[in-house]
């Protein structure tokens, strides 16, 4: 059974030491492959032509996509923030598929869903700040009585810890399974059956908790928008 | 019952912990059936809008599937990172001050 976060190397900055975990070089995999894509479409730019065709179609069809996604969720006027949910998007997705070669997802772990979180807990404080001025945020917590001051704190700390432990116990849950699966030691048993079942908790799973967390943090933000 | 060494009656008693706690799975299994029927009734009323009516309900499934995340994750410490055991050694050197 290894569905543990390693500690791989240490590091020693000044007197305190860290280590690279199992987490950050799978997070780094990732992003290698992510980066090298990205490459690969910025060189290719040149040759692209004004009737798309092959690799200028697929691209040009996931920025379609993830444009569409964007505009239905947060409406038109919203439409600049496709980039940045695109690349989040395709992030997680490529953390929670990467249990079907073996790698531990990044995912898997409270530290890489806590920081996505984060990044949209502070995205709707900074656009509730800019939407109602710093008065009317402030006077925000108090609505619609000073008493409610407590629950409207919570509410809104609330919001990043749901958010992700939602995405962290999902694919957690799943990896686990996995692993306890892989441990029985009977071995007919594992031939064919786990096709099943990486199918159900790495691809249904993983892609649903992916389109789930990005809807849940555009609908955060857009809702801190429009207030 | 004297018998028994503390640290294994805890690490049994957290196991039980553990699968006590997963009973919150009910209340999410029941709450998604009941937007899983909604959602199919709504599609069958209004086909058109199939698209719409998936998405709504899975972000509402997944909302309600958080009460459920907290208890796995409860159920999880108990298993594989204990804090119960750290406070029972701590206990025992206490005593043996």
């Amino acid at each position: 059974m290894d569905f543990y976060n390693h500690h791989l190397w240490p590091i020693t900055i000044g007197k305190h030491e860290f280590w690279i975990t199992t987490t950050i070089r799978n997070t780094w995999i990732i992003m290698g492959i992510l980066i090298l894509f990205a490459l690969i479409v910025r060189y290719s730019l040149s040759k692209f032509q004004k009737i798309p065709k092959g690799f200028q179609n697929i691209v040009e069809a996931i920025i379609e996509i993830f444009y569409n996604f964007t505009t239905s969720t947060m409406g038109e006027k919203n439409k600049g923030f496709a980039p940045y949910y695109g690349t989040i998007f395709l992030f997680i997705l490529f953390s929670n598929l990467s249990g079907l070669i073996g790698l531990r997802a990044p995912t898997a772990d409270l530290a890489t869903t806590l920081g996505l979180a984060l990044l949209t807990f502070f995205m709707v404080q900074y656009f509730g700040i800019r939407s109602k001025g710093i008065k009317g945020y402030i006077k925000g917590f108090f609505d619609p009585v000073p008493v409610f001051f407590p629950i409207n704190l919570i509410g809104e700390i609330a919001n990043p810890i749901s958010l992700s432990f939602r995405l962290f116990g999902n694919i957690l849950a799943g990896t686990m399974i996995m692993t306890l699966y892989y441990a029985i030691p009977f071995w007919p048993a594992k031939i064919g059956l786990p096709a099943a079942l990486h199918a159900y908790f790495d691809v249904f799973s993983g892609v649903l908790q992916t389109f789930i967390f990005v809807m849940l943090s555009m609908t955060f933000v857009s809702g801190a928008i429009e207030e | 019952m004297g018998n028994i060494d503390g640290g294994a009656f805890i690490l049994g008693m957290s196991a039980l912990g553990a699968g006590i706690a997963m009973i919150a799975g009910l209340g999410p299994g029941i709450g998604q059936g009941f937007a899983a029927g909604k959602g199919t009734e709504a599609v069958g009323r209004q086909p058109a809008a199939q698209g719409d009516i998936t998405r709504t309900m899975l972000v509402g499934q997944a909302v309600a599937e958080t009460t459920g995340i907290y208890s796995l994750f409860i159920a999880i410490i108990l298993v594989f990172a204990n804090p119960l055991i750290g406070k029972y050694i701590q206990f025992l050197e206490q005593i043996a001050k």
